[in-house]
């Protein structure tokens, strides 16, 4: 990390976000944004509040509602020089929005050979726990981690917000922002002041062990720190690895993890099928079948189209620190 | 027909004698270029080409309206003619054609779907209307930054009318009153399927009323009307007028593309009407009786076009394809990693 100063502030990951976006418009008058209800309403997370008053509607465009317009609008408006940061609302209305994104920004540079490039960023909020029921819920990384020429990141610290974020508005290929919107006010922590980037692609070690890797991201990095800070006083070890970004996706601080702990358990909420687990756990079985001591296990949202309405249903779908636990300790005794 | 272009007079739009001898040499090397691809293809040279005969007319018309170096040109992959009227070289084509390592795309994508970035052509895909919101927001970045003096081109065909994109990007454009023209090339086809399977209303102008713009019908046979359309409401948006739907009519005498055969879904007398339309021979005929070139001026351009398009296909030939270690370039800036 590349800190301008040792300052910091303690902050929420939207204040993260907000602060982090707010310098990029008063530093670069190329970038904008564009998004539903982005202005006056200031984004429904009120990540964008005042922005519009700031920097006008010029800049901080409240679109019509049509999201592959959104993302198609962006992607001339960075072909054509500019650095657009465009928000979907909920990752759930992100859907429409598919085409620009697989078909178009991600190949950009490379249908063109070079001759023409996409510096776009897209946020979107995502991923459950919030009552947020079928359409307000869901994650998409696996629809999107599939496809090269697109950067994926999903950080859930916000001293890792600011960092990534700022990598990705100064990257010159588009990247999707993920930011898990359970995170947005429940993690708090210090954030370096001053211009700083994380490199995309980088994990991040939050919790070293040396019994069990895990791997996460997202809201549920938070609840796997947890877990081994509890099996520490059980006298257990285990590494906690936030992804941070999952394309490109950080194969040696993984491949180093599992070489030392020689077990590895994957967590995310999005479901098993197909999943950013899936790769995870075949690129670990390639690189270093030898130098495991137990079957790569994984912990995910189970295979429904969604978590319900009905507090029961999300219950059942989000899993629980204690499951973590479980899950950690049974691998560890294997 | 050929009388509608006879009024108003030729010198009424302000175009000389040298412009319209261009436009004639603009058609006819689009022509034979088109030609060229279905016939080396047929010759088993290369896999695939797409053709445009019968847009010649809208894309000579349109070129001359377009401001080089200073408007964009986000075109379909029936834009040949309209991407040579504005400086691409025939080169260029030949070389998209064979899908030489030479062609800027480094012979990646599939013919007429250009790139220059030095001419201000986007780079598209083969998607319908995908290109439609890029227009838009290349059109944003100029009015934001307030480049004044320059629009933004961005052409389809009658069938793109039909995406979601298109109607999201023009009224986007209306919303924000952007430096855009939207040119529909409404050839009747949409592959297999006609004008009538795909919307109930008599013109796509129709549509503009929709979101708030003006549409204009041209007869796109003819290059000198849609010279004049295209000047005056690109000049409209060039100068904060905000955008406008023109719907240029012609029809698409050749199949979709070199795999498609039109003999499923089409008459060949229903082809046949439509050669009166043609807007070469048109044209042709116009400059002769007006005095600005002589039958025998007409034969030697027809001569001197094919020797070009003979020469440049050889040129391309010769050339070699992109190596396969191309394959893994331009897929991120810098170096990428692989994961394999």
């Amino acid at each position: 990390m590349a800190v301008a100063s040792t300052k910091s502030v303690v902050m929420n990951n939207v204040e993260a976000v907000r602060q982090t976006l707010h310098e990029a418009l008063k530093n670069d008058e190329r970038t904008l944004i564009l998004g539903e209800d982005v202005g006056a309403r200031g984004n429904v997370f009120l990540i964008t509040k005042g922005f519009i008053d700031e920097f006008g509607p010029e800049r901080i465009i409240d679109t019509p509602l049509a999201e592959a317009s959104i993302v198609g609008v962006a992607i001339g408006m960075a072909m054509e020089g500019l650095r657009p940061i465009a928000e979907i609302q909920f990752a759930d209305f992100i859907y429409p929005a598919f085409n620009q994104i697989v078909g178009e920004a991600a190949k950009t540079r490379y249908r063109s050979n070079g001759d023409y490039t996409c510096p776009l960023v897209i946020r979107t909020p995502y991923g459950g726990g919030v009552r947020g029921a079928l359409s307000h819920s869901v994650s998409v990384e696996a629809l999107f981690y599939h496809v090269p020429g697109l950067k994926i990141v999903a950080p859930s610290f916000p001293a890792d917000m600011k960092g990534l974020l700022n990598a990705a508005i100064d990257d010159p290929d588009p990247v999707l922002f993920l930011e898990h919107k359970k995170t947005y006010r429940l993690v708090k922590g210090e954030v370096p002041s001053g211009h700083y980037t994380i490199p995309i692609g980088k994990a991040d070690v939050k919790h070293p062990g040396d019994q069990l890797t895990v791997v996460s991201y997202g809201l549920y990095v938070h609840q796997a720190i947890d877990a081994a800070q509890r099996l520490g006083t059980e006298g257990m070890s285990v590494e906690v690895i936030d992804l941070r970004s999952i394309r490109p996706m950080d194969r040696t601080t993984i491949l180093a993890s599992v070489r030392k702990t020689r077990k590895l358990l994957i967590i995310h909420e999005d479901n098993k099928f197909g999943g950013v687990g899936a790769e995870i756990s075949a690129m670990v079985a390639e690189e270093a079948f030898f130098d495991l001591d137990a079957p790569i296990r994984r912990l995910c949202g189970p295979d429904v189209p969604a978590m319900g309405y009905a507090a029961t249903l999300e219950e059942e779908f989000m899993i629980s620190t204690d499951r973590m636990a479980d899950s950690m300790r049974e691998l560890i005794r294997f | 027909m050929a009388k509608a272009i006879l009024t108003p007079p030729l010198e009424q739009h302000g175009l000389s004698d040298d412009r319209l001898r261009w436009m004639l040499r603009n058609m006819l090397l689009q022509r034979m270029l088109d030609n060229r691809g279905f016939q080396l293809n047929r010759q088993g040279k290369i896999p695939f080409a797409t053709g445009s005969e019968g847009h010649e007319g809208i894309h000579a018309g349109a070129a001359l309206a377009f401001e080089r170096g200073k408007d964009v040109l986000v075109p379909y992959y029936r834009d040949m003619g309209l991407c040579l009227g504005i400086g691409l070289e025939p080169l260029e084509v030949l070389l998209s054609m064979f899908a030489r390592g030479a062609e800027t795309g480094g012979g990646r994508q599939f013919p007429s779907h250009f790139t220059s970035r030095r001419l201000g052509i986007m780079s598209i895909s083969s998607i319908i209307a995908a290109h439609c919101p890029h227009a838009v927001g290349a059109a944003y970045a100029m009015k934001l930054r307030g480049d004044g003096g320059r629009a933004v081109l961005c052409s389809f065909g009658d069938g793109a009318t039909s995406e979601g994109e298109w109607h999201e990007s023009i009224n986007f454009a209306a919303v924000h009153a952007l430096p855009i023209v939207f040119l529909c090339e409404n050839n009747e086809w949409a592959i297999s399927t006609p004008r009538a399977r795909q919307m109930v209303v008599k013109d796509i102008i129709e549509k503009a009323a929709g979101y708030g713009i003006p549409g204009i019908k041209v007869d796109g046979s003819d290059p000198i009307a849609v010279y004049g359309v295209l000047k005056d409401v690109l000049d409209r948006a060039r100068s904060g007028g905000g955008p406008t739907l023109v719907e240029a009519t012609c029809y698409r005498f050749l199949s979709h593309t070199t795999d498609d055969d039109d003999r499923t879904y089409r008459t060949r007398e229903e082809i046949e009407r439509h050669r009166n339309l043609d807007p070469i021979p048109r044209f042709e005929r116009i400059l002769i009786e007006h005095g600005v070139i002589t039958s025998a001026d007409a034969s030697q351009l027809k001569k001197d076009v094919l020797a070009e398009v003979n020469t440049v296909t050889d040129k391309a030939e010769a050339l070699p394809f992109p190596l396969p270690s191309e394959l893994y370039r331009n897929v991120y800036e810098g170096t990428h990693e692989p994961w394999l």
